[in-house]
């Protein structure tokens, strides 16, 4: 790795509680819808091994950055990489092949297909099919549900059961780092601890998180770091447990 | 665990295949039936040919292409020209299937020169660009005056006949089965699923969807080239927007994502339009009425994503009937 990466303006020391290579990193991002500014200046870092949350209201730019972050819009000004390779010479089918999968808002599953089916198709990109039958019965014994289902069609489960399937697909492709864009959405709050204590769980079997949400208090209790987002700019950034004692922060977001 | 496969789930569909061309064969041979009878048959067989081929993009792949009718104007004057004017005529009995295959390469062809452009937007635009190609098509041809321009083109030669029909079918059912059932078929899938989600689980959803495309013009484009040979006189309104509309009818009669379902819409509906030929021009009234029926009734049509397990690779059937045997056992999680 000859890329010299400067320090990021906001990312700030761990908690010690993980150390690890920098594995995604942000500089000064920019993205726009036309003449609209989604974001505005990003720059932040995900280290090998945590649990990074981005936070913020409705609009702030969050789901705007896990998008550019998979390619699937582009960046008008900044630098991203990932494993000291620029992101942004790679379109969004093989940013998969580099090792991050995207959970995407509203989950994406395959509706007409089998919880099997759309397991397997995440597989779609992957070379040499060696160990797959090894992941999907890890991604069956992380979510027994999908194993009961694993013949039913997609969408004909729950809201939560689909979430799970959407972070079984994620983990199906073999990546190391997963982007979730809200996973909590429309879930019942037990349906949301239920997702969010397997997060925790997949995170201590070796995958990052990058965590978009707006159940903000969730977010901060299982992760390690957090970035406050507000109009498309990081404006705190620090330990996700500070954060949930930071007076801005709990006053914006969390209702207190 | 291994599931023993009787001897005839293993052999029944090759054995049908042989069996089919046999009657095809024997058929024109030794005049089994009515020629009307097997001018029929071999209408079915090339709607057939029409309706799998576009099935493979508006019911698996989820877009909406309109006019299919165009590439099929593309194959019948290409493998025309080629019998007519190119092959010598002593030899066009034998190169008949190149002649084909030519017709095919040029729809093929149409097909990537509009879909470059086109599938950069999505779904609406490709059936205004689809319509758009079609009638482009029937004025192209309507100008050149070398293939008969708007007055037609006679194409000298019957090569089509009921054993041809019948192998390019099979032709076309086998090669799209297989398309489906291999990684890029399943990309094709996802994509009719959520074209996103598709990207970011590592599809290449521009250049699946350009295979995709270009297969079901080729097939379009060989099926134009029996009509032409089967019919001897072509002419463009042959290939209007109204052609397209009984292809588009035929797909969603038998059911979309089903070539089952194609299978069956594209016979019934040209066996039953020639059955009403009595009711003159009213029977044209009667296809719309049909839809309208059958979307009020069974909206996802006769077969409704579903497939004749006839038509599913061997290993894709073994997969289900472990999954059926192991459903008898224990159907628990998978522990570690």
């Amino acid at each position: 790795m000859s890329e010299t990466r400067p320090d990021p303006k906001h990312g700030l020391a761990l908690g010690g509680t993980v150390a690890g290579e920098p594995l995604l990193t942000l500089e000064d991002v920019h993205v726009s819808y036309g003449n609209i500014r989604a974001v505005r200046g990003i720059s932040m870092e995900v280290r090998q091994g945590e649990i990074v949350t981005l936070i913020g209201a409705n609009g702030a730019g969050k789901t705007t950055t896990l998008r550019a972050i998979s390619r699937l819009i582009p960046i008008a000004q900044g630098r991203m990489s990932y494993r000291g390779r620029d992101l942004t010479r790679y379109p969004a089918h093989q940013v998969v092949g580099l090792g991050i999968c995207h959970v995407p808002e509203g989950r994406g599953v395959f509706a007409n297909l089998t919880v099997r089916e759309n397991l397997m198709l995440a597989t779609y990109s992957r070379r040499g099919k060696g160990d797959i039958n090894q992941d999907l019965e890890r991604v069956y014994s992380t979510f027994p549900r999908l194993a009961e289902r694993r013949n039913q069609y997609a969408g004909t489960l729950s809201g939560g059961e689909q979430q799970m399937l959407a972070v079984g697909r994620a983990l199906m492709t073999g990546g190391d780092l997963m982007l979730l864009d809200e996973p909590s959405m429309g879930l019942a709050p037990i349906l949301v601890e239920e997702i969010f204590r397997i997060l925790v769980e997949i995170n201590r079997q070796g995958t990052t998180l990058l965590l978009v949400e707006q159940n903000a208090r969730m977010a901060l209790q299982i992760a390690h770091r957090a970035y406050v987002l507000e109009t498309g700019a990081i404006r705190v950034s620090g330990p996700a447990r500070e954060l949930l004692d930071d007076p801005r922060v709990r006053e914006a977001y969390l209702g207190a | 665990m291994q599931v023993q496969t009787s001897w005839i789930s293993r052999w029944a569909v090759p054995l049908l295949v042989v069996a089919g061309f046999a009657v095809a064969w024997a058929i024109p041979r030794y005049q089994l039936i009515n020629p009307y009878y097997e001018l029929i048959l071999m209408y079915v067989g090339i709607n057939i040919m029409l309706t799998v081929s576009l099935n493979l993009v508006n019911g698996y792949m989820g877009e909406f292409s309109v006019g299919h009718a165009g590439f099929m104007a593309v194959g019948a004057y290409v493998a025309s020209v080629l019998t007519m004017r190119v092959i010598p005529w002593d030899m066009a009995g034998y190169l008949y299937p190149l002649a084909l295959i030519g017709g095919g390469i040029g729809a093929g062809v149409v097909a990537l020169l509009v879909a470059i452009p086109s599938f950069r937007t999505r779904g609406d635009y490709l059936a205004l660009v689809t319509l758009a190609l079609n009638m482009i098509v029937k004025s192209v041809i309507e100008n050149i005056d070398a293939v008969g321009g708007p007055r037609g083109f006679l194409v000298m030669l019957r090569l089509t006949n009921l054993p041809w029909v019948y192998v390019w079918v099979i032709v076309t059912l086998w090669v799209i089965r297989n398309f489906i059932y291999s990684n890029a078929g399943r990309g094709v899938l996802a994509i009719r699923e959520d074209e996103v989600a598709a990207e970011l689980i590592g599809v290449r959803t521009r250049e699946v969807k350009l295979r995709a495309f270009i297969i079901s013009a080729f097939f379009a484009g060989v099926a134009g080239g029996l009509y032409a040979h089967l019919l001897q006189f072509i002419h463009p309104r042959n290939f209007d927007i109204l052609k397209s509309t009984e292809i588009l009818i035929m797909v969603y009669l038998g059911g979309i994502g089903s070539m089952m379902g194609s299978v069956l819409g594209a016979s019934i509906f040209t066996v039953l339009l020639e059955a009403l030929r009595f009711m003159g021009v009213w029977r044209m009234a009667l296809a719309p009425l049909l839809l309208v029926v059958l979307m009020i009734l069974r909206p996802t049509g006769i077969m409704g994503l579903k497939e004749w397990r006839g038509l599913i690779p061997l290993d894709e059937r073994l997969r289900l009937w472990r999954l059926r045997a192991r459903k008898g056992g224990s159907a628990s999680a998978a522990g570690n």
